[in-house]
């Protein structure tokens, strides 16, 4: 897991202090911090009658009903928000970007300000909103979309500037106006293919931070893959560790793929998974 | 946008400064300065501020530890990754890998009683050093997060500029790299405080009944545990949340214009 090749070997050439030591040390240690909780996860959903190994929890997540619909719901939720935030965000960016760029600061105020409102703030807020719209859109869970793509948008908002920043933007689209071709022909045939990469990882961010979010659904009662794991929790610990466990390694997955992704697409500053780490610097 | 997100700003500002019948009233905000409230937000930031050094140091470390290695490795990938699910997506499932740990029946806890004879469990573990143990694993991913682009901005022309005018790692240390990511390290520091600060879902799976932080007071009167004439007291503590993380992002927002001039 950790290869001993990419460790440089004279960090300090005059080095008192033996560096290479210290930092498998350092990695040794953490990693097994990080690893203890996954292994007593691992082992407490498998712990059977007399001390024996079962499965049996695992074979429940497939029995549980109530449980499969809430992992349902909450995947379209992520696809709903994901999609809904790229509509509103992509051309609007890139609108501001070639054509109204004293607007940017706004834009950009705007996207950044849900970071400082924290979610049980909001969902307070919200709460007397969402008897409005259970009444004109019905009581679907669905209609946490909304407040989900709020809630992505700063994340979502990093991810795409930076994709349109590394690019230039304006050359391209003043190429492709001189050519004849209409504004959404730019913008689906131009600026779309040159910020793929950018839109990728918004988008799966935004999947990935809707399958997690917990607070806003539990206080307005929705029932999504987070709220049905605490409320399992008091039911079933076994099953609900089991489901925390897969739900983890299912998003380790979904973001080790896009840094994996990213990487290929370019190497330059733009979309490389150090961007990951940019744009998450901004989580409060 | 205006709807989902200034609308409930407004609310909350607004109902924080009214009574339940509509009147203005400076009672909700003077509530919160008083029993259990202040409690509360004390505990809060006793416990964001303990996390956060907590987090900050040993995630500094780690990143250092990461960094270190080559930049598209895999173990800085790999690394990067869980950080990123530990950080953001953890909540719920964090509380329960940790009951799955350290709880009555955890793994920890059995192994020790099994093995050793000591007894872990208690009741301390929904309290507040249980809940700064639960925050430290997504405190620490973190500040891998947020400091590893600080660390990868240092040169390595810098560290040779130190040493071929004589100065020992200890030096390169204490004048060049030290003050140079001083601003990026305390920075990441307030933001972990703000992150810590906001929590809810852990604490919230973790801690069923009562509220001793000020998410859980706030779930408290939100969930129909409210006495007569106080139902505007949530909005107000959570106006007072707002004030809080508003004030530590502006100074990490001061902090990173610091940073953002030698690190590019």
């Amino acid at each position: 897991m950790l290869p001993d090749e990419v460790l440089p070997d004279e960090v300090f050439p005059d080095e008192v202090f033996p560096v290479k030591w210290a930092r498998r040390a350092v990695l040794l240690v953490l990693g097994l911090y990080f690893l203890l909780p996954l292994v007593a996860m691992l082992d407490f959903s498998t712990r059977g009658r007399g001390g024996q190994r079962d499965l049996s929890a695992w074979r429940a997540i497939g029995a549980d009903s109530e449980l499969l619909h809430a992992i349902l719901v909450s995947v379209e939720l992520a696809v709903l928000t994901a999609l809904l935030m790229l509509l509103l965000l992509v051309p609007t960016m890139t609108w501001v970007h070639l054509r109204l760029p004293r607007l940017k600061r706004l834009i950009e105020a705007l996207c950044l300000l849900p970071l400082v409102i924290p979610a049980i703030v909001l969902v307070v807020g919200i709460a007397s909103l969402y008897s409005w719209v259970t009444y004109f859109l019905g009581d679907s869970p669905l209609t946490l979309t909304f407040v989900y793509v709020v809630l992505v948008l700063p994340y979502a908002y990093r991810a795409i500037e930076s994709g349109l920043t590394a690019v230039d933007l304006r050359t391209l689209s003043e190429a492709a106006r001189s050519l004849g071709a209409s504004w959404p022909a730019v913008m689906l045939r131009v600026v779309l293919p040159n910020v793929r990469a950018a839109v990728l990882s918004a988008g799966l961010l935004a999947v990935a931070l809707v399958l997690g979010e917990y607070t806003i659904a539990s206080l307005l009662n929705f029932t999504t893959l987070q709220v049905d794991i605490a409320l399992l929790g008091k039911r079933n610990a076994e099953i609900s560790i089991a489901v925390s466990l897969a739900a983890l390694l299912f998003a380790f997955a979904l973001l080790l793929a896009l840094s994996l992704a990213g990487a290929r697409r370019r190497r330059s500053r733009g979309a490389t998974p150090l961007a990951l780490a940019a744009y998450q610097a901004e989580n409060a | 946008m205006a709807v989902f997100l200034l609308y409930p700003t407004l609310t909350v500002v607004g109902g924080s400064f009214t009574t339940d019948d509509g009147s203005f009233t400076l009672g909700n905000v003077t509530a919160i300065f008083s029993s259990p409230y202040r409690e509360s937000f004390l505990r809060s930031i006793e416990l964001s501020a303990l996390t956060a050094v907590i987090g900050a140091v040993v995630g500094a470390v780690l990143a250092w530890a990461v960094v270190a290695g080559r930049p598209d490795g895999l173990l800085r990938r790999f690394v990067t990754a869980a950080a990123g699910v530990l950080a953001q997506f953890g909540g719920v499932t964090l509380a329960f890998a940790f009951l799955a740990t350290v709880g009555f029946e955890g793994l920890v806890t059995v192994v020790l009683r099994d093995s050793l004879g000591v007894d872990i469990a208690g009741t301390w573990i929904f309290e507040l050093p249980g809940l700064a143990l639960v925050y430290s694993y997504f405190q620490i991913p973190l500040m891998v997060l947020v400091f590893l682009p600080a660390l990868d901005g240092l040169r390595p022309q810098w560290r040779e500029a130190a040493q071929s005018l004589g100065g020992s790692a200890w030096t390169y240390l204490r004048l060049v790299a030290g003050p140079l990511l001083a601003p990026a390290f305390l920075g990441s520091m307030l933001l972990l405080f703000a992150n810590a600060f906001s929590a809810y879902a852990t604490a919230a799976a973790l801690v069923s009944q009562g509220a001793s932080i000020v998410p859980l007071q706030i779930r408290a009167l939100q969930t129909g545990e409210v006495v007569l004439g106080q139902q505007n007291v949530g909005k107000a503590l959570g106006l007072g949340m707002v004030v809080v993380v508003a004030v530590v992002l502006a100074l990490y927002a001061l902090l990173q214009r610091r940073t953002s001039r030698w690190l590019r």
